[in-house]
């Protein structure tokens, strides 16, 4: 059976399916990282004292994972574009540097992790520190998913550009999508763990 | 896909690359307010809306917010209003004041 709507838009929404579909999902996870950003506010306020976490945390460190993962969000929606405008092997080259962002960004963050190991840092040693690494752990995961859907949109999944180009395009928009909210949700943990 | 052509496309991504740099911009400048020992209660202020700009600019233009179907802005508008009870519901405990 033919999924229905991949290309040409439903008419009761206006949207291919894929697009509402993924536009639900994110929802439930606003909903996800919502619940545990709100267990970290009712907790850091009921605590009797809170760390400052730039006196545990590597703030350069993370500075540099911000930008590398705004650069990849641009390169993600580049790739896209470049589908749109018909140029595969352009898409080939974002895609592959947003990859590599990607990957950068989990090296820095195991860098990260390593050194509060090291420290003797670990989830069990305090409240602060059981909320960082259970948000940044999450979020870290969501990085992983990401570069898995993008390395198939990469390897075999592209095979699809030369029968159906119009859905495969679609699939990199969606992914897109998916990517950048990851990347949103980065922007809010930064200053809340690291800055303030 | 929507309908645009190679030359709106085009004009996206000067917008992206604009974007980058506000992004950019709004990164060092929030790292940076941080070292001026504001109190807390302005300094959560000022992270928060940076952030949320930040925020805004991503949803807007990489996510393509801007010009969005309404179906899209009816799941997000109930969304924030889960987000926003998921949120504040906690913090009315710290008003319960039963067997205090």
């Amino acid at each position: 059976m033919q999924i229905p709507y991949t290309v040409t838009a439903r008419p009761e929404t206006g949207l291919y399916n894929a697009k509402l579909g993924i536009w639900l999902f994110l929802a439930s996870e606003v909903m996800l990282f919502g619940a545990l950003f709100s267990s970290y506010i009712l907790l850091r306020i009921g605590a009797p004292q809170w760390p400052h976490g730039r006196e545990i945390l590597n703030v350069p460190l993370a500075t540099l994972n911000t930008v590398i993962l705004i650069a990849s969000s641009v390169t993600m929606v580049m790739s896209w574009a470049s589908l749109m405008m018909k140029r595969f092997d352009r898409f080939r080259l974002f895609m592959s540097l947003t990859i590599l962002l990607g990957l950068m960004f989990l090296v820095v963050k195991g860098f990260e992790y390593g050194t509060k190991f090291e420290h003797g840092l670990f989830p069990s040693q305090s409240t602060f520190l059981a909320v960082y690494f259970t948000l940044t752990g999450l979020h870290g995961l969501h990085v992983i998913g990401g570069i898995i859907v993008n390395s198939y949109h990469l390897a075999s999944g592209s095979k699809m550009w030369g029968k159906e180009p119009e859905r495969f395009t679609n699939r990199v928009e969606v992914t897109g999508l998916y990517w950048h909210f990851v990347d949103l949700v980065w922007i809010f943990l930064f200053p809340t763990l690291y800055l303030l | 896909m929507s309908s645009e052509g190679a030359g709106d496309i085009k004009k996206h991504v000067r917008t992206y690359v604009v974007v980058f740099i506000a992004l950019f911009a709004l990164t060092l400048i929030t790292v940076a307010i941080s070292t001026l020992h504001l109190g807390i209660a302005a300094a959560v202020v000022v992270a928060l809306l940076i952030a949320t700009m930040k925020g805004s600019l991503v949803a807007s233009y990489f996510m393509h917010l801007i010009s969005e179907k309404k179906v899209v802005y009816l799941a997000l508008i109930l969304t924030a209003v889960f987000l926003l009870a998921l949120i504040l519901l906690p913090l009315t405990a710290f008003y319960d004041r039963i067997g205090k």
